[in-house]
């Protein structure tokens, strides 16, 4: 039906797209750890050692754990497996509170206890108008 | 297969359909305003903040879908040679960079007050900062190489080499841990945004594919106009 050109250009784009596409699949695999922006609790407990760089923890902030004390905010951030205690002084998001999703930038000084130098606010993926959450609460 | 266009057939509807396009425009990016902006209802948890979305999430789309129908157009127009697939190509790049820069801008002007951070290398956000690098390539390689033949192949390179990263925006929140949240819509499960919600989103895609395709007829009747006025009757 068509000439052997066309057959011949249509088969050079496609081995040049799976060749790029297998690499790249590749290298982000093997970065993996670098691409992700945050580590769970978790994981945390999973690392080796301890390194001294600065990481970031996510999951969500523990209901009932945030306690403001002097200039000091301490909560609890778990993936409903294992827990992290983060210390942080200054401001966070709006959207920060209890049973919501948060990632914490900072420095690890244990595997239990977490300095957050930055709090960031993270949110899922449920958009309703406040009467709808209130209904669905509700039930 | 299509060995050439008539070009003054599609010149006689390139050159009468802009106005008509913008007519439509105009009125559904009204309507689009006014359900994002006034009828649609705030977030129970982010509250006016969650407006910026109807900005945000249909600019996405649209530098998505560009780049993708880009890359379509140039592959089946170099695998069958024709030129034209590559001139429509070529005008269509403009609104989807455009609106990729928009994507970035209002994800930034979002992110300070929901995440509290104005930019995050987040897989997501560094993945849509790469496709406008590629857009900008693409655009630049039209402008560096004169000759025909040398453009056609580099902006199907540039092109190929792009579209990998398309399925990386896309599935980047479900691959690894990002800042961003996973997706809202999904086409066959139940969406977790709620329709009132929805809505709006949908117009204001629906004004921003208009407006690329306002600009779209506008560059791609230049292209046609240059064409005629080095005496060609054909593509």
């Amino acid at each position: 039906m068509y000439g052997r050109k066309v057959k011949l250009r249509f088969f050079f784009i496609l081995l040049i797209f799976v060749t790029l596409s297998l690499t790249i699949f590749l290298i982000l695999k093997s970065l993996e750890e670098n691409v992700v922006f945050f580590q769970s609790p978790s994981e945390i407990k999973e690392l080796p050692e301890l390194n001294k760089k600065k990481i970031r923890v996510g999951g969500m902030v523990k209901n009932k754990s945030i306690s403001v004390q002097a200039e000091e905010l301490n909560f609890i951030i778990t993936d409903f497996k294992s827990e992290i205690i983060v210390t942080y002084s200054g401001v966070v998001p709006n959207l920060f509170a209890e049973g919501k999703g948060v990632v914490a930038e900072g420095y690890l000084k244990d595997k239990n206890f977490f300095l957050a130098t930055k709090i960031l606010a993270k949110h899922d993926e449920n958009y309703m108008p406040p009467e709808v959450k209130a209904a669905i609460e509700g039930k | 297969m299509f060995k050439y266009f008539e070009l003054n057939k599609i010149f006689s509807i390139t050159s009468k359909a802009p106005k008509y396009v913008l007519l439509l425009f105009i009125i559904v990016l009204s309507i689009g305003l006014f359900e994002a902006l006034i009828f649609s209802p705030e977030d129970y948890k982010q509250g006016d903040a969650v407006r910026i979305m109807y900005v945000h999430v249909p600019s996405a789309w649209i530098s998505l879908g560009i780049f993708s129908l880009i890359t379509l157009l140039s592959i089946v127009g170099y695998t069958f040679k024709i030129k034209n697939f590559f001139l429509i190509s070529k005008s269509l790049a403009p609104s989807g960079f455009i609106f990729n820069i928009i994507a970035l801008v209002t994800g930034s002007i979002w992110g300070r007050p929901t995440w509290g951070t104005w930019w995050a290398w987040d897989a997501r956000i560094t993945a849509m900062l790469i496709l406008a690098l590629f857009y900008l390539l693409y655009l630049l390689a039209w402008r560096i190489f004169e000759d025909k033949d040398k453009v056609f192949k580099a902006t199907l390179m540039i092109t190929i080499l792009g579209i990998i990263n398309v399925p990386i925006i896309k599935y980047s929140v479900d691959w690894w841990n990002t800042l961003h949240q996973p997706a809202s819509i999904n086409i066959f499960t139940k969406s977790s945004i709620d329709i009132s919600m929805l809505f709006p989103l949908m117009i204001m895609t629906a004004a921003f594919a208009l407006f690329s395709l306002l600009i779209f007829l506008m560059k791609y009747n230049t292209e046609l106009i240059k064409i005629k006025n080095k005496g060609l009757d054909r593509l």
